[in-house]
């Protein structure tokens, strides 16, 4: 099947060169990195994780998200899942691939990375996050083809792919789970250390996600001849507001605990992200259009006839998107490491050269996606769905 | 043909440095492991848990405190890129009481105790979070207590520094060799994209010597067995009362401060 993706039409071709040209960036600003260090970062003694782990720890949940398609399809007979499903499995693949890069060129010693499969350590998350993670990119790879396969020769799949499908379900449920893990198990890292840790990744996990998925699903709409359904990505969008508002809920409260126990580290991190410590007020306006953008985006998901004109919708899922990605990504990783166990505020924010690795890995998981998406939509088109 | 010949032997040669190196290793095995790069001599000090007493009133003046860290930073090519360096890396440094114990404080205490400098290094916890979250074991809790790291199977993934609640752990965001002004022969130095931090010593200890620090302290830092009840680290804290470095959260630290009844956390002196 992967020979369709080698024809397309001279806009899917600069889209590939464009990406390749972005990657290749990318590469080069990690070339610099390799040969320096990751001194050429914005990273310090202080704030020892940065941008790289927040887009893995926010794209974990993208690729998590393709459970709410497969659950309503396979487990409820929701049949309107059926044309967008493989476009959920496909952006999981394309999301933990990019996971995988951004561990990687955040590690120092990157080519002793084998060291993690040499000396398991199962008391380590990150051995269990790697598991996970090659777990889930592979069930994904051999459900996603198996099922597009038979599908192009219109039968219907292997009866052995079904319980893979059914182990997906968990198992999408523990990238999440474990990848909160690495964080609220911490002891001093008053941010990370609460128990609704899992639950808020899973449900802003269930708001993001679906959320891309949708704006791609508009995209292939207009850019090819195959239609994802309208229904399908209304219910979704549903989806999107029930995730997104227990997502505002859980973190209020976050916001509960902390201040009406008035315990000091408790409230330190989210005062810096909020209002700024001892003056330092990096991240303020960044957590402020984080939660304008999820009052903005539950208020225009919320009412039916909003939700309805795809418009209105794809402005209202940018505004979740937007919003989750701040929060869970540099809210949550920097603000974990604000104050430092010293009591004393360093503050982070990414250099150039990191932003073109972001960049560059970013552009790979595109191009990934827009292969598979390439080959999905073929198939798609040839048995004229 | 000259060069050929010479390439040959430097190829030869390198095999066979390779083909020692290998064996050794193969032979170590666990023992290896324990004892990282050292393999503890006839007089080697040995404890059941190695921990330390910290007495800062014998700290009399800063040339007292930068007499023991010069010490350890020397011996352990530990690299200097100023103070102020996003990149700074350190085994034992000094922080103010209201930092290095925050929440000890409040509005009434002394202002001379709150900022009083207390030396902090790493506190080799029996309970140790690094070692808990390390995926490689690249950091790792030797039988007698000592938290060690393996400089050459870190992957540099900085969970450890994530972990540990007491800031101990530095990271080579570049190449430190540029950083040791005099290099020790001693002690190997490490290279850009690992963590390192205090070993507490252990080559010295393989060769009957007291930690670099306790050495150069003057009585301010007792290196002993808190596991043996007649070592002077537990008579010290049997005698005086010591406090350690958020003992709540469960980490079990092997560093006990000395805090003078005086209420100025040991300036007896002072």
């Amino acid at each position: 099947m992967l020979e369709k993706a080698l024809s397309g039409s001279k806009r899917y071709w600069t889209w590939i060169v464009f990406l390749l040209a972005l990657a290749g960036v990318g590469t080069i600003a990690y070339l610099y990195q390799f040969t320096h260090g990751l001194g050429i970062t914005g990273l310090s003694r202080d704030v020892t994780w940065g941008f790289y782990i927040a887009q893995f720890t926010y794209l974990v949940g993208v690729a998590a998200s393709a459970v709410m398609l497969v659950i309503p399809y396979y487990l409820h007979h929701y049949k309107k899942f059926g044309r967008i499903l493989i476009l959920g499995e496909f952006l999981a693949i394309a999301a933990v691939i990019m996971c995988i890069l951004f561990i990687f060129v955040d590690l120092g010693q990157p080519m002793r990375v084998m060291n993690v499969m040499l000396y398991p350590t199962p008391n380590s998350i990150m051995f269990w996050d790697m598991v996970v993670l090659l777990g889930y990119l592979t069930l994904n790879l051999v459900i996603g083809w198996t099922t597009l396969g038979a599908e192009r020769k219109e039968v219907p799949p292997p009866a052995w792919v079904k319980p893979l499908i059914y182990l997906s379900i968990p198992w999408a449920a523990s990238i999440h789970t474990v990848t909160a893990f690495l964080y609220a198990g911490l002891p001093g890292r008053h941010l990370w250390l609460t128990a609704i840790m899992a639950a808020r990744f899973l449900s802003s996990a269930f708001a993001a996600g679906p959320a891309l998925l949708i704006l791609l699903a508009l995209i292939v709409r207009k850019v090819s001849k195959f239609d994802p359904g309208t229904e399908a990505i209304q219910s979704l969008a549903k989806i999107v507001t029930y995730a997104m508002i227990i997502n505002v809920f859980f973190f209020l409260l976050e916001v509960f605990t902390a201040f009406y126990s008035n315990i000091p580290g408790h409230m330190a991190p989210l005062k810096y992200l909020f209002v700024g410590l001892e003056g330092h007020t990096k991240l303020v306006p960044w957590m402020w259009a984080a939660a304008i953008l999820a009052f903005v985006g539950i208020g225009l998901l919320l009412f039916p006839h909003l939700r309805r004109n795809e418009g209105i919708l794809a402005i209202a899922l940018v505004a979740v998107f937007l919003s989750t990605w701040i929060d869970k990504g540099m809210g949550l990783v920097v603000g974990g490491f604000i104050p430092n166990p010293f009591e004393r505020v360093v503050e982070y924010a990414p250099t150039a050269p990191e932003l073109l690795i972001t960049m560059g890995v970013y552009a790979v998981g595109f191009l990934v996606l827009t292969v598979l998406y390439k080959v999905a939509v073929s198939v798609k088109e040839e048995i004229g769905v | 043909m000259s060069m050929e010949r010479r390439n040959f032997l430097k190829l030869a040669g390198i095999s066979a440095l390779l083909g020692i190196g290998g064996a050794s290793v193969a032979g170590l095995g666990r023992k290896g492991a324990e004892a990282s790069q050292m393999e503890p001599g006839p007089n080697a000090l040995t404890a059941k848990r190695w921990g330390f007493v910290v007495d800062m009133s014998k700290f009399r003046t800063q040339a007292d405190i930068d007499r023991v860290v010069h010490a350890c930073h020397s011996i352990h090519n530990v690299p200097d890129f100023g103070k102020d360096s996003p990149h700074e890396v350190k085994w034992i440094w000094t922080d103010a009481y209201e930092h290095v114990f925050p929440g000890n404080e409040d509005e009434y205490t002394p202002h001379t105790l709150k900022e009083m400098p207390f030396l902090v290094f790493c506190n080799h916890c029996a309970k140790p979070a690094c070692v808990r979250v390390c995926p490689t074991k690249a950091t790792f809790k030797r039988k007698d207590g000592i938290v060690m790291m393996d400089m050459h199977r870190c992957i540099g993934c900085r969970f450890c520094m994530a972990a540990c609640p007491f800031g101990a752990r530095s990271f080579n965001f570049r190449d430190p060799r540029p950083g040791i002004r005099e290099p020790s022969p001693e002690f190997p130095t490490r290279t850009k994209g690992v963590v390192e931090k205090c070993t507490a010593c252990y080559e010295r200890l393989a060769v009957g010597k007291m930690p670099a620090c306790a050495e150069q302290s003057n009585g301010g830092i007792v290196f002993g067995d808190l596991e043996d009840p007649h070592s002077e680290v537990r008579k010290l804290i049997a005698s005086h009362y010591t406090i350690r470095r958020k003992p709540e959260l469960g980490t079990m630290p092997s560093i006990y401060y000395i805090i003078r009844s005086n209420g100025t956390g040991g300036a007896e002196h002072a």
